[in-house]
């Protein structure tokens, strides 16, 4: 169980690498919809048995559903409605980018241990990938020009906020852990409203547009 | 005794065969018939019986290049265990005068292209080196990766014995090194994702552009020494991923030559299926390879 455990993670933290790395928006939407697809076995693989069972499945199945599938979708329908290029246009090159996402894993990595938690650990590997999952969000989030690829960051940067969360299962109510996702799905209902505003008004999805306002 | 120097022998054999797999595996993908299994060596020995052309501009560094080439690959197979015989040398720390045999062999390659005075060998001096730059890290990381994993500073004992017992502790830090090891091993080949064996357009050439001008024997003492190349570092992820020991050394060779044939299917797969990348992606991938073996050490030294 562990074995598959670690795998799970691993794979997160790789996937985030490939966030970084790739040029294509559907390779990035799909990496990201993979990421979204393993988190939600974590509750399952780091079940500790004397919780409802129908609690942990039910996170399972409220991730796979909204992280795998309903918000990958949506973002593939946005590059296609919207008609955006389908390159990404970093502001950071890509070589740049995997570098700092490289020394962002090795901190995360290097300090997790050291980090008081109020509960007693349920993997090693579980606080390390959450921190460096943030920190690629983050990343994409501040270094990518197209609006659909920051909209990436932001869901990476939520998949380590969940990977964070399954830390705390046990304290959390089903209804907050719905809420959360709910508010995710609103988040990225917005963004696609915002984001077919700007391609309105500029014909492009590029923020860089957005800082030469004027009143 | 016996078997070292049958592994000794397999070494020096076997590396044409290696690229004749690969060829047949790429033909048959195309839904050609493809030229003989044996072909590498037919081309060997006709390239030996021919004669040698030098241009009068080239020094003695032109005529060097090709020798030096081979005996440096020559010399650093002899560092690696193939099967279950230990290696001919072994010594501590022996995995850098393995990465730097390779880079000796790299370093005369790109000297005896830029001895010929063309521009156009220049050009692809300049590549060759500057991916090697980039290859050559990675190399390295995977190798800290596979020390730290196994305790040892040998490359025969990090293959070893302990190996085993490291892929059960850190399976999934191995299993990074030796996708990352792969990759490598594509490009200090020049295979297909960073250069592809077969064209002759300027474009798109790495390494063949630097040996054009070598001709008769110097020219099968290249492909020899290319080919010998080719079968150390699939060795090498060979070695890796087959990890666990076994107790009877013929049995480790056969398994050993068994790796080796899936290595080729799969570099005659990988290449029929994939596009050669961008120039400038090349780095990118390279640089994601060193980045895998990081990450792979950083979970080891938890």
């Amino acid at each position: 169980m562990s074995r598959w455990t670690d795998t799970v993670f691993i794979l997160v933290v790789v996937i985030d690498f490939f966030a970084l790395a790739s040029s294509r928006l559907g390779a990035a939407i799909r990496a990201v919809a993979a990421q979204g697809a393993l988190l939600s076995l974590l509750p399952v693989l780091l079940a500790t048995g004397e919780h409802q069972t129908a609690h942990v499945v039910a996170l399972a199945l409220g991730a796979l559903l909204v992280k795998g599938i309903a918000i990958p979708l949506m973002m593939g329908w946005a590059i296609r409605e919207a008609a955006v290029r389908r390159e990404v246009e970093p502001i950071v090159g890509f070589v740049p980018s995997m570098v700092l996402g490289a020394v962002g894993v090795a901190l995360a990595f290097a300090f997790s241990g050291g980090l008081p938690l109020p509960t007693p650990e349920k993997h090693p590997l579980l606080v390390p990938t959450s921190l460096a999952t943030v920190w690629t969000g983050l990343l994409l989030v501040v270094s990518r020009r197209k609006a659909v690829a920051q909209v990436l960051g932001f869901l990476v940067l939520e998949n380590g906020v969940f990977v964070f969360g399954v830390l705390l299962s046990d304290f959390m109510p089903v209804m907050v852990e719905a809420g959360v996702l709910l508010d995710l799905f609103a988040a990225v209902f917005v963004m696609g409203i915002v984001m077919f505003h700007i391609n309105r008004e500029f014909a492009s999805l590029d923020t860089a547009k957005l800082s030469a306002l004027k009143d | 005794m016996l078997l070292s120097a049958i592994q000794l022998l397999l070494f020096l054999s076997l590396p044409p065969f290696l690229l004749g797999v690969i060829n047949r595996v790429k033909a048959r993908v195309a839904g050609r018939t493809g030229q003989p299994l044996l072909q590498p060596y037919f081309d060997l020995w006709r390239l030996l019986h021919k004669g040698a052309v030098y241009s009068t501009t080239t020094t003695w560094v032109f005529r060097a290049g090709p020798v030096v080439g081979l005996a440096a690959v020559a010399t650093a197979g002899l560092l690696l265990s193939f099967g279950g015989a230990p290696a001919m040398l072994s010594f501590s720390g022996d995995f850098v005068l393995f990465a730097y045999l390779l880079g000796l062999a790299r370093f005369f390659t790109a000297l005896a292209a830029l001895d010929t005075g063309s521009a156009f060998e220049g050009m692809g001096a300049a590549r060759e080196v500057s991916f090697a730059s980039l290859a050559e890290p990675a190399l390295f990381l995977c190798l800290v990766v596979l020390a730290r994993a196994t305790g040892a500073l040998s490359l025969s004992q990090m293959l070893g014995e302990g190996l085993g017992s490291a892929w059960s502790t850190s399976g999934p830090a191995l299993l990074l090194t030796a996708l990352a090891l792969f990759v490598v091993a594509l490009a200090e080949n020049a295979r297909i994702p960073v250069d592809d064996p077969n064209t002759h357009l300027e474009l798109t050439m790495i390494h063949e552009v630097m040996v054009l001008d070598h001709s008769g024997p110097d020219f099968a003492f290249i492909l020899y020494g290319a080919a010998l190349k080719l079968f150390l570092f699939g060795a090498l992820v060979v070695r890796l991923a087959l990890g666990f020991h076994f107790d009877s050394p013929w049995a480790a060779l056969l398994a050993f030559l068994g790796g080796m044939l899936v290595f080729a299917v799969v570099v005659g797969t990988v290449e029929s299926v994939m596009a050669r990348l961008r120039l400038s992606r090349v780095p990118q991938m390279l640089v994601g390879a060193s980045v895998l073996s990081v990450f792979a050490l950083v979970l080891l030294l938890r």
